[in-house]
């Protein structure tokens, strides 16, 4: 069991490391969260804004666009064992006599951490786009960002557990993530359109963690998704995501050590 | 102590036999090398007692441990450079061989003394701070021999440690290599092509499509193809193999123009051959024999004809699926 806890570190340790050396991505996974921020806010928000009388669109949309950094900085853990798979280093992760399943839990323990150090400075910004902000939102948000990163991580980890190319896993990304983020509230309520736009909303894991974040900032009145006739609170949401998180890491781990 | 024991070890992947049962041993403090044409089966070897394969029949213990059922101790035993470079490029040198040093559990007071060490030995101290995407091919790969060493293993396995670097650059590698020997007393386990670098080992398994042809000390391998190499190039080269089969009951074999053979105590034989062959001479040469000649002896090819082929080989590949 030791190893495990050493292996998690060793690897957590690793991914920050190269994090802080790779300059070009650590500037490219906060910029595109803030153009969508500028661009969704300043365009269209008052064009959106009239179709939901009483919301500005902005505070609308602000808890989506900082789901959305977790996300893309999540998934991105997949790609880093594409990357170490790609380049060789990886050799050197698997034979030494760190453990396999930890590994996969260092990447996804690295990715959350560098996922919640972009969170909060999406929370730094949310005063410059007039989103109120109190220190009991920020404990409140805290952990959901945690658990909506170690989720999608598991995501981003069971994709990239036996891929081979980066060109692979950007396939799927477009194919699998696109889909998710623009399925999953961030721009736009799930309830009130199509059926089957509302289903598949309702089927994707990462509507619940926005949902839960937008219950922190705009309490039910505006979030709050129905399953079933039961509207979803914060503390349902979070376990939702925790459970379906569980078991895509779970399976991760499964695919990552059937490997030679 | 034998520090790698290997008993019938067979690979298939699917139809393929990349192995097909092989057996040695390595002692201690030796430099033992596997000796082949590509697709041998070296790596698959490699592979299988670094446990990154697991065998399909067979044992074999590294430093005493299985390297099937004790996996986690014999990677902890083991020092591994690979045919590719492993190394985090993003990272510099030093941050490698710390994630290294963590993963393996090296006390952190022994840590940063023997990093010091290792790349002082490998003259990298003064870029230890560089990263890894501006070092030559010969930087890494002397960082790697730095970093298989860090944790202070029994064995040192190197694939094709010299594979794709100038001459130069080699012979530095196995000036490094031989102060290993004598400073760590560990052995090295390596595959090599080139038949001029497993000179520099103690002892030498020649693999052949998948199974070990010989196994001694480059001397004994030499005695073994029967002397020196007499090679000649005459008038007539058909007629000169005809008569040195038959009257001098010899295995000659051609190659661009030039027959060759062995006879032991060339040097006596040659003036005797040079008075009494019937047909005109045009050369004639005598050395003592090389890996080459050892490998055409067991095999009957050329190991170099044999890179000729599977080059080929994959030309065809490439071209079966459309490039």
């Amino acid at each position: 069991m030791a190893i495990v806890f050493r292996t998690i570190w060793v690897i957590a340790y690793r991914e920050l490391v190269r994090f802080v050396a790779d300059r070009p991505r650590m500037f490219s996974s906060f910029s595109m969260p803030l153009i969508f921020l500028l661009i969704f806010g300043a365009g269209f928000g008052r064009l959106i804004g009239q179709m939901m009388p009483g919301v500005d669109y902005i505070q609308f949309m602000y808890p989506g666009i900082l789901a959305m950094t977790v996300l893309m900085t999540s998934i991105m853990s997949g790609i880093s064992i594409v990357w170490d798979r790609e380049f060789g280093f990886l050799k050197e992760v698997l034979v030494s006599p760190l453990s396999r399943s930890g590994v996969l839990a260092g990447k996804a323990i690295g990715a959350a951490i560098i996922a919640m150090v972009q969170g909060a400075i999406m929370l730094v910004l949310a005063p410059i786009v007039n989103v109120p902000i109190t220190l009991g939102k920020v404990l409140a948000l805290l952990p959901l960002l945690l658990i909506l990163s170690l989720s999608l991580s598991g995501l981003g980890l069971l994709i990239g557990a036996r891929m081979r190319s980066q060109q692979g896993f950007q396939i799927v990304m477009q194919l699998v993530i696109f889909p998710m983020m623009f399925l999953s509230g961030i721009f736009f309520p799930v309830s009130g359109v199509a059926t089957w736009l509302e289903v598949l909303s309702k089927l994707n894991p990462v509507t619940y963690g926005i949902d839960a974040i937008r219950q922190v900032f705009l309490g039910t009145e505006v979030a709050g998704v129905t399953v079933f006739g039961h509207t979803m609170g914060i503390v349902d949401s979070a376990i939702v995501v925790a459970m379906v998180g569980a078991v895509l890491l779970t399976a991760a781990i499964w695919v990552f050590n059937r490997q030679e | 102590m034998d520090v790698i024991e290997a008993s019938n070890i067979v690979k298939r992947f699917g139809e393929l036999e990349a192995v097909k049962g092989v057996s040695f041993s390595v002692k201690a403090g030796e430099i033992f090398g596997l000796l082949g044409p590509n697709g041998a089966g070296k790596t698959t070897t490699i592979n299988i007692l670094c446990t990154l394969l697991k065998p399909t029949d067979g044992q074999a213990r590294v430093n005493g441990h299985d390297v099937i059922k004790e996996r986690s101790q014999v990677r902890q035993s083991i020092g591994l450079v690979f045919q590719e470079p492993a190394l985090d490029d993003y990272l510099t040198a030093e941050q490698n061989l710390r994630f290294h040093g963590y993963a393996y559990g090296v006390p952190r007071n022994v840590l940063e003394p023997r990093l010091k060490e290792l790349l002082e030995m490998m003259e990298l101290w003064d870029r230890r701070k560089g990263k890894i995407s501006t070092y030559s091919g010969g930087m890494k790969r002397r960082l790697e021999i730095a970093r298989g060493l860090l944790h202070h293993p029994r064995v040192l396995f190197l694939d094709e440690p010299t594979l794709g670097l100038d001459p130069q650059t080699r012979r530095r590698i196995w000036d490094y290599i031989h102060d290993l020997r004598k400073r760590e007393n560990l052995a090295i386990f390596m595959t090599t092509h080139y038949m001029d670098e497993a000179e520099n080992c103690d002892r030498i398994a020649i693999m052949d499509y998948g199974r070990t042809v010989a196994l001694d000390t480059v001397e004994k391998l030499k005695d073994g193809v029967g002397g020196d190499v007499i090679s000649i190039k005459t008038e007539d080269n058909e007629e000169a193999v005809r008569l040195l089969e038959g009257q001098y009951k010899f295995k000659p074999s051609i190659e661009n123009g030039i027959i060759s053979f062995t006879v032991s105590h060339g040097e006596e034989f040659l003036p005797k051959f040079v008075s009494g062959f019937p047909i005109r001479l045009i050369s004639i040469g005598l050395r003592r024999p090389t890996l080459e000649d050892v490998f055409l002896k067991l095999t009957g090819r050329n190991i170099r004809e044999q890179e000729v082929d599977s080059m080929q080989k994959l030309k065809n590949m490439a071209k079966m699926r459309g490039h």
